[in-house]
């Protein structure tokens, strides 16, 4: 009998490592296949074409600044918005709102992580488009800050159930301890229970970052995929171009192997680099503030 | 705890029954009652096509069309990838794609199936109501930026156009803004939209009194201007894109559309083919907007 369970728990045991190291497995295959299809493109493509700011690539103009830019202020401005609302809901949610109110809100939230993008792309296109070009008088209402609102309704559901999830680690030994102190429910929340899960609350940003950037069919729809260099002040206000829409529109007519092919998969490998950047900077935040917090806490 | 068991059990039993479908019997005495025919590309030709194979699977119970939209260049691709049988494009195959069909052991065959007027549109409040080849050329390189120098309102011009993979956005480019020059290299201006759909277009051209668009008069709704188009030999003859004025070779952006065949196309899909070109099926070309060809 003995013998049987060790056996089994020796199984489940090994199963259970490969699943964890296969997600290892994956990221590599993934990484290794972006750079097999996708270094080439350094060596078709001169770098003077790769870092100009014009992208037409039927007609063999390969800028990609303005897709860099295009998606990186979009993520910006979406984060933005998405940040204070995040964070507020997971706040309300953890530390204010009654139970009751609580049981309704989260699966609201949870409804809203569940909407398909297109359907969100959708209801931009109807609501959001005419609305913004009517009331801030622009030309047209497909511009990056059309993307960024629905960016920011998708990311922030991300960001409330990761950031509650965080603040309801906290314990509540804390809470008890700064109230008794004389501290207001405000300066408890603010000065003792956030900061307290400062790790969590900064991986729900950064994962909410992440899926901003990565977001791609509500952004295709809204932000008009005009690839110009968002570099002037009201650039928020025009459209743009983000690497994910365009690798969308366009991967599926290109001929495997082509420049344009071998370029597109470029695009993929500054996407992956960004969202690693994004990651490490999470995971150094994280860390340095645990070590921060448990200093004090000893 | 009880119910997690109970829902890993069905799990399991949905996985293991997960492989038992029931295959399609394969009967070699019925073996052309049961053809397949897998059809893709143009979202100009989308419509017609699904319209066709509706109508033919009715009159041929046998035959199953399936029918995608994607893009004249995603229908190529699929073709010389050998995952359609059929591909629709709004332009001809590209000497590249032609070579990389060759080199996957195919020999590619055209057929013109219809012609289609490509309709400039505008919002119905615009008071612009038709512009010459040479002005829409300039408007979508950028060389005119508001409606008031082509005889509008004192408004910023938004160009629509389609995606780079739609077989209308490569001959708007040759067509009108390089005026069929194949010398020029004029291309759209930088901050052009291209937007990933025709219904996109019509939306924006609805809402936005600023907005110029183009698309397949196919596609065209009441809800939007179309604009009457002068050729350059006759400035003043402002054309509107119809069966007719397309027919008579009077308006100008107007082109063939194609299907292509892996190679000499045989059976079921001959079949099909030849019924395309009869006066039934050229039929519902027009009803969809488009223009039929002389059926033989």
């Amino acid at each position: 009998m003995n013998q049987t369970r060790k056996h089994s728990d020796q199984l489940i045991n090994s199963i259970i490592r490969i699943t964890g190291y296969s997600s290892i497995l994956f990221v590599l295959l993934i990484l290794f296949f972006l750079l097999r299809e996708g270094l080439p493109a350094l060596a078709s493509t001169p770098l003077k074409t790769l870092f100009s700011i014009r992208w037409y690539p039927i007609e063999g103009y390969f800028g990609i600044l303005p897709l860099i830019l295009g998606s990186i202020l979009v993520t910006v401005v979406a984060t933005l918005i998405a940040l204070p609302f995040g964070i507020g809901a997971a706040v309300y949610l953890s530390e204010v709102a009654p139970p009751w109110i609580r049981d309704i809100l989260k699966p609201i939230i949870e409804i809203l992580a569940g909407i398909p993008s297109v359907v969100l792309g959708f209801i931009g296109i109807l609501v959001f488009v005419p609305f913004i070009r009517k009331f801030l008088d622009i030309p047209t209402g497909l511009t990056a800050f059309t993307g960024a609102i629905l960016l920011g309704l998708i990311s922030i559901p991300t960001i409330v159930s990761v950031a509650e999830d965080a603040l309801n680690t906290v314990p509540n030994s804390y809470r008890q301890a700064s109230l008794a102190l004389g501290a207001t429910r405000w300066q408890t929340i603010w000065d003792v229970t956030l900061p307290a899960a400062k790790s969590g609350v900064l991986t729900a940003v950064m994962l909410g970052i992440g899926r901003s950037m990565g977001e791609t069919m509500a952004v295709m729809m809204v932000t008009g995929n005009a690839a110009t260099m968002p570099i002037h002040l009201n650039a928020l206000f025009t459209p743009i171009r983000t690497m994910t829409a365009t690798i969308a529109s366009e991967m599926g007519e290109v001929a495997a192997g082509s420049q344009h092919y071998q370029v597109l998969f470029l695009i993929g490998i500054v996407l992956f680099l960004l969202s690693l950047v994004i990651n490490i900077f999470a995971s150094l935040a994280s860390t340095k503030s645990r070590q921060r917090s448990e200093r004090l806490l000893s | 705890m009880g119910y997690m068991r109970r829902f890993l059990i069905i799990l399991i039993i949905l996985i293991l029954t997960a492989g038992c479908t029931p295959q399609p019997t394969t009967n070699d005495t019925s073996v052309s009652q049961n053809e397949y025919i897998e059809n893709k590309g143009s979202d100009t030709i989308v419509n017609l096509a699904l319209a066709w194979a509706e109508k033919y699977q009715q009159i041929n119970p046998g035959v199953r069309i399936s029918v995608t939209g994607g893009g004249s260049g995603t229908g190529i691709t699929a073709l010389i990838n050998k995952t359609v049988d059929i591909a629709n494009a709004s332009r001809q195959i590209k000497p590249e794609e032609m070579q990389a069909a060759i080199a996957a052991g195919l020999s590619p065959q055209e057929f013109v199936i219809a012609r289609d007027a490509i309709a400039v549109i505008v919002n119905p409040s615009n008071p612009v109501d038709h512009l010459t080849l040479d002005q829409l050329s300039k408007i979508y390189s950028g060389e005119i930026n508001n409606w008031s120098e082509v005889g509008g309102e004192d408004r910023t011009i938004v160009r629509l156009s389609r995606e780079t993979n739609s077989g209308t956005h490569v001959y708007f480019l040759e067509s009108v803004v390089r005026k069929g020059n194949s010398a020029d290299k004029t291309i759209f201006a930088a901050d052009t939209l291209l937007l990933p759909s025709s219904e996109g277009i019509i939306a924006e051209v609805r809402d936005n009194p600023n907005a110029i668009g183009y698309d397949g008069l196919g596609y065209i709704t009441d809800e939007v201007k179309i604009l009457g188009i002068s050729s350059p030999d006759q400035p003043d003859n402002y054309v509107i894109p119809s069966a007719e004025t397309v027919t008579n070779n009077e308006y100008l952006i107007s082109r063939n559309l194609y299907v292509y065949t892996q190679n000499q196309p045989t059976g079921a899909i001959k079949e099909y083919l030849d019924w395309i070109f009869t006066p039934e099926a050229q039929q519902i070309v027009k009803e969809l907007g488009f223009v039929p060809i002389q059926t033989h």
